[in-house]
């Protein structure tokens, strides 16, 4: 019964053909001499060459790296810790809310999490800039974060921690050396995760940014609704590739830590 | 050994409190600052809308809060409609991605091993990509004078092209499009986990292929298909990005009103209304979302 069909086949030639050729085309047009998108003009990169001399683009570029950093790596602080108390924490006071505020921004429309997000910062008179789109990134990748970290430390061997204990070893100190090396690949996961979600951000940052922190997204965005150009497809192409480097070094990374 | 304890307990409410206190101020509060703008009025000012307490003569300020915004919200069929049509058009791309999303899930499923490590990966890496490139490359493929016109043209399907682009079908290709691989990733871990032996012991029982499917194979994997129908559904009834793009004027989708409910009208208290009621509509999907995925987990 378990038998790898010819109709198997075609739904997955199918379906990667569904998933790939959008952005296989977008790739060949970075490359297209003309300006329009649709007619093949002949091979060029003067597309590159323009956006190295579009300094607003650059300066959104400048602006997301910042944050995504900054945000990805708070993220991950703070979503591992979340992790560890879902997964390992049992029942304590105000748990279901504590679950419910992880899982719900997965999920949640990001219209509703620009905009309230958007409203506390001007009820509390908070400048809108890097900041307040940093500290929006930090608060929805952290969820993602974790979750990994809790599905990762769900199939942890408890008794090691207790050995660890058992020998004199402080809490503190058995985390760092016992526990935080078993979960790294999870929390290296999350932080690319929590880099990326943070990259693509357009609605949420849309809402939270103020003058001086439009970020790559906003600013593709903007470019989009003024028309389709090849200067476009051309910054896109960069971004896929960075995540696509960035995945693969991941399962990489992943990989060579499951076969030590 | 008392000193301990209290000093473990301590740690223990400081390890739970930090994320706990990150996410109450910066998740729920803010929920609670747009219900309570909600109530609000409209006044031209900085921020743009009236204060719920009024501080009169007398000690205890008086509450000043209106309905008007829920009210014009409930009158006008604009708002009504696209409630509705953002239920549809979520619900219909929600099936077709999980009809797609199926057939891929349980192919990579019967794949040979080998491969499986490798699909996956090919399945996960456009989720990482971004949203707003994937969206945007679809632009360029159903435009009037786009690739795909062009390619049927060519054939000799069509003489005319067709008009894709600006519809509501341009937006259920986006939604399938950029949704597809939160239905796979769940429908996968299930199938995975799936005994085939018991499709074998079916299929000697004399049951049909079809029927197998149908009477086997669906149940068993219902839990996938859950957890996937709501991570496409959820955010799909909210969302801006593809409407905005590849949807027309007539393509009415509640995210898009509240983007420009509060960006072009600056009224943030119908905005907020606007989202308000669009949570009471998913509050109950996203708990129950919640509540199943806590349990796959642990």
């Amino acid at each position: 019964m378990k038998r790898f069909t010819a109709f198997n086949m075609t739904a997955l030639m199918l379906g990667f053909a569904f998933l790939y050729i959008p952005i296989i085309i977008l790739i060949v047009f970075s490359f297209n001499e003309s300006k329009l998108v649709t007619v093949w003009g002949g091979f060029s990169t003067k597309w590159y060459g323009e956006l190295m001399n579009n300094q607003s683009i650059k300066d959104a570029a400048w602006v997301t790296v910042k944050v995504a950093f900054t945000s990805s790596t708070i993220a991950t602080l703070l979503g591992t810790i979340a992790g560890l108390v879902m997964a390992k924490f049992g029942s304590f006071r105000g748990r279901t809310l504590f679950s419910g505020m992880i899982y719900a921004p997965m999920v949640m429309p990001e219209v509703i999490i620009g905009l309230s997000l958007l409203l506390m910062f001007v009820a509390l008179s908070i400048d809108r800039g890097v900041m307040t789109v940093t500290l929006a990134h930090i608060t929805f990748s952290m969820c993602y974060v974790a979750v990994v970290v809790q599905s990762r430390m769900s199939s942890y061997d408890d008794s090691i921690n207790e050995a660890a204990l058992d020998l004199g070893c402080t809490p503190f100190k058995t985390f760092f050396l016992i526990t935080l090396p078993i979960i790294l690949p999870a929390v290296i996961s999350g932080w690319l995760l929590s880099f990326t979600l943070s990259l693509d951000d357009l609605v949420i940052a849309s809402f939270t940014s103020g003058p001086g922190s439009t970020t790559l997204p906003m600013k593709i965005y903007s470019m989009v609704r003024l028309g389709v150009t090849p200067e476009i497809n051309a910054v896109s192409t960069i971004l896929v590739g960075l995540v696509a480097l960035g995945v693969v070094t991941g399962s990489f990374i992943g990989k060579k830590q499951k076969t030590n | 050994m008392r000193k301990i304890k209290g000093f473990r307990n301590i740690g223990r409410t400081a390890v739970i409190g930090i994320p706990y206190l990150w996410l109450l101020v910066l998740f729920l509060l803010p929920f609670l600052i747009v219900l309570k703008i909600s109530f609000a009025e409209p006044i031209i000012s900085i921020p743009p809308y009236s204060d719920l307490l009024q501080w009169g003569d007398s000690f205890w300020p008086t509450i000043k809060a209106s309905l008007d915004g829920y009210l014009f919200i409930l009158e006008d069929s604009l708002y009504v409609n696209a409630y509705l049509s953002s239920l549809k058009i979520a619900t219909i791309s929600t099936l077709i991605a999980l009809v797609v999303g199926y057939a891929i899930a349980y192919s990579i499923a019967k794949a040979p091993t080998r491969w499986r490590g490798i699909l996956l990966m090919l399945v996960i890496l456009p989720f990482w990509t971004s949203f707003l490139i994937r969206v945007y490359a679809w632009i360029g493929i159903l435009k009037t004078e786009g690739l795909l016109n062009l390619l049927l043209i060519s054939l000799g399907v069509i003489d005319k092209p067709l008009t894709i682009m600006n519809t509501d079908l341009a937006v259920y290709i986006g939604i399938v499009y950029s949704y597809l691989p939160f239905m796979i990733l769940p429908l996968y871990a299930n199938l995975e986990k799936m005994d085939f032996n018991l499709l074998e012991a079916a299929a000697d029982l004399g049951c049909r292929p079809f029927k197998t499917f149908w009477t086997v194979t669906i149940p068993l994997s219902l839990p996938g298909i859950l957890a996937g129908c709501f991570l496409v559904f959820i955010p799909a009834v909210g969302e801006f990005v593809i409407p905005d793009l590849l949807g027309g004027t007539q393509t009415l989708m509640i995210g898009k009103v509240l983007w420009i409910e509060f960006f072009n009208n600056r009224d943030w208290p119908l905005a907020s209304a606007v989202a308000i009621i669009l949570l009471a509509i998913l509050v109950v999907p996203i708990m129950y979302y919640q509540k199943t995925q806590e349990k796959a987990i642990s």
